[in-house]
């Protein structure tokens, strides 16, 4: 027997859509009145004819197996099947075919509070939630302090619900689903909900869940730093079908490249309308990755290559090209230029290299702007190239958003200590009193 | 290592195992529900005693007072009132109750696995309650009239037995025909209506004719009331077997087929709520 906990094999959902058959075109008035006069006298039954069903398929030919103790992200577009999916192995739903073995009690998160109810109070609904979770009373009983603290509500624990903040209404419910003890724990876009500072306290206690009680997470999230960060392994939904399983940073990658949608190489054709004058057309700028030219997924940890092909139509002119980084709320990042050179008539080609782990994620776009004598501008267009760079790396820390920041390098940091009294350089505070 | 396996077509073995492992849902679910029912009213759970003393008393008025209808000897009409609207309170309350409690609780359902027959179920529970304090209610108005019920007493339990079983079958059917056909909102309303004129419950039974009698009996309302008089009442009116056994072969085709039909319909529950 393998090690699987769970194993899917050739799992597919079917849902019958109804449609209303469309309505012909009737091109002339007499026949609008004859059909029209027809369907009066339509049987009920034929009436049912006419609405069509139609096959969907949720989910197709999925199969995968997770091994105990593992991480499994599922990522996929809205639409996917990823719900679906997890609805069938948290047995919401039953699947059309195939056939999914668990070895373990599966407890799903699809939506924390669920099962709230708003008159009842906070201590009320802890019990009744739990309950619903498929805890025990006494194992509720066990953990409510613990729940309580982690959702920060103490004061409020007999206040109805429905006057909490959305805040603490979600606080709380995720502190009952958190501390859940299930084999298998199914785990659904949890981190989308809180500010910051909660988002932080989830996220570790997902990564203490998964870590070091070895318990099987499933988790679904559209967070690709999240699912690096806490998944081994994860499968890639595409339209109801399996893209692409595997390990986590190869999946989230193949995610990322597909999802891409705008073409970043703009290529003009047309020497009369490509960006530039009589002097100088621009011909393409293509963005890409600098160790492979054909890879036009960009991550903050990839040297990006900016790569510029320009024709000139005159002869000694004194030129070069300038570009402004602009970002997504239009700071400009940085200025960067070519060296200053006198071209002939001819095809040139300006490559710029833009160092790894120095822009922060985000959109991106070009403004170019041509210099001629090092100090006259002779053309300026925006927007002329965008691209988006992603955030993949792992983090040491527990949040998973978007670190703030025009720029996001990486910077030296060490921390020494602890010091002896009268060590340090600026004086201290004198004897530490230990709390 | 218990393992479990999903596939199209298959009844779960461990379903009634999970119905036991989720024993406290019904607690839960039920105490929620009455929890729920008196938050934010003036006077609480006092509209639970309230709402039966007023309809008894109109009951009374209405059968013995204008309609001139009698109760057996030594029975005072208000005790025989009562003793109807016991059960039939419970069983109409519990099919409205559960005929909309699995639409009420969509949210769970699609949201979250649990043997769904907690809910229809929890819902009967909460109605039960209301019966309890029915129960006291009943025994404040006999100490009142100075009512001593006999032996007969002993066989209150097994009436309530089936007043459980009626109760829980038909709100299964409804209920699981509720989540597809939502018809049933507008029909189930009608149901308990309709059901109030062709029971005993503001009459005794003994004024039915005798050659509706049987198709009287059909209703399984009729024997299962019949027999709350029969034990409250020392035995009085006395109890017609053909009532009481048409009421328990009613009982036991409505709450088994009940059941196969839900589990039947449970499966897709969650896909087309």
């Amino acid at each position: 027997m393998s090690d699987a906990i769970i194993s899917v094999v050739n799992l597919g959902k079917k849902y019958a859509l109804l449609h209303q058959e469309e309505r012909a075109h009737y091109k002339t008035l007499r026949e609008t009145l004859v059909k029209s006069a027809a369907s009066l006298f339509r049987r009920r039954n034929e009436l049912e004819r006419a609405r069509t069903r139609e096959e969907f398929w949720a989910l197709k030919n999925i199969s995968f197996d997770v091994e105990r103790g593992k991480v499994l992200g599922i990522i996929g577009r809205n639409g996917a099947g990823k719900s679906t999916l997890l609805k069938i192995l948290s047995r919401i739903t039953t699947p059309s075919e195939g056939r999914v073995t668990l070895r373990g009690r599966v407890a799903s998160l699809l939506e924390v509070g669920t099962g709230f109810h708003p008159e009842l109070t906070g201590r009320e609904n802890i019990f009744l939630n739990g309950s619903i979770l498929s805890m025990s009373h006494a194992e509720i009983r066990r953990k409510f302090d613990e729940i309580v603290n982690f959702a920060g509500v103490e004061k409020f624990l007999d206040t109805p619900v429905k006057r909490y903040s959305s805040g603490m209404y979600v606080r709380l419910a995720f502190a009952v689903a958190a501390h859940l003890e299930p084999e298998i724990l199914v785990v659904d876009e949890v981190l989308a909900v809180g500010d910051a500072e909660f988002q932080k306290k989830s996220m570790s206690k997902m990564q203490d869940v998964a870590s070091s009680t070895g318990r099987t997470v499933l988790f679904v999230s559209h967070n690709m730093i999240a699912v690096r960060s806490l998944c081994e392994q994860a499968v890639f939904l595409e339209r109801g079908r399996l893209k692409h399983a595997g390990p986590a940073d190869a999946v989230v990658a193949s995610y990322l490249s597909e999802s891409m949608e705008s073409n970043p190489t703009p290529i003009w054709d047309n020497p009369a309308t490509a960006p530039g004058n009589s002097i100088i057309r621009i011909r393409s700028i293509s963005i890409s990755d600098a160790n492979d030219p054909k890879c036009i997924f960009l991550s903050m940890q990839t040297e990006i290559q900016i790569e510029t092909e320009y024709t000139m139509f005159a002869t000694k002119v004194l030129l070069h090209i300038t570009y402004h980084l602009l970002n997504d709320q239009g700071i400009t990042v940085l200025t960067t230029y070519s060296k200053p050179q006198v071209h002939s008539a001819g095809n040139y080609r300006a490559v710029c290299r833009i160092p790894r782990n120095l822009l922060n994620s985000g959109g991106y776009s070009l403004k170019l702007i041509i210099v001629q004598n090092e100090n006259l501008a002779i053309y300026e267009k925006q927007d002329l190239a965008s691209f988006n760079v992603e955030d993949t790396a792992q983090r040491d820390t527990a949040y998973m958003g978007r670190e703030p920041g025009i720029v996001q390098p990486i910077l030296e940091w060490s921390t020494e200590g602890p010091f002896q009294q009268g060590e340090l350089r600026y004086g201290d505070f004198g004897q530490i009193q230990n709390r | 290592m218990p393992e479990l396996i999903i596939e199209a077509e298959r009844t779960e073995k461990n379903y009634w195992r999970d119905l036991w492992r989720f024993r406290e849902l019904f607690y839960f679910l039920a105490l929620r529900d009455i929890l729920v029912r008196y938050k934010q009213t003036v006077m609480g759970i006092a509209w639970a005693v309230v709402r039966p003393l007023l309809t008894m008393l109109i009951f009374s008025v209405i059968f013995n007072r204008v309609a001139k209808l009698h109760a057996p000897a030594a029975v005072p009409y208000a005790l025989l009132v009562m003793a109807g609207m016991l059960p039939w309170q419970f069983i109409s309350a519990s099919l409205a109750a559960s005929a909309d409690s699995l639409i009420l609780n969509s949210n769970l359902v699609s949201k979250i696995y649990f043997p769904r027959l907690i809910v229809p179920a929890s819902s009967v529970i909460t109605s039960f309650v209301d019966f309890l304090i029915t129960v006291a209610l009943m025994a404040i108005m006999m100490a009142w009239y100075r009512f001593v019920p006999d032996w007969r007493l002993v066989g209150l339990p097994i009436f309530v037995v089936l007043a459980f079983a009626a109760s829980i079958g038909a709100g299964l059917w409804l209920c699981a025909l509720n989540v597809e056909f939502r018809d049933f909102r507008y029909i189930v309303p009608f149901v308990v209506q309709f059901g109030l004129y062709v029971s005993p419950v503001g009459f005794s039974s003994t004024v039915v004719p005798g050659k509706w009698r049987f198709l009287f009996s059909l209703n399984p309302a009729v024997g299962i009331i019949d027999g709350f008089r029969w034990s409250l009442l020392r035995g009085q009116p006395l109890i017609w077997w053909p009532d009481l056994i048409n009421a328990i072969l009613v009982t036991v085709i409505l709450f088994f087929s009940g059941i196969w039909y839900f589990r039947r319909m449970e499966r897709t529950f969650a896909d087309v709520i």
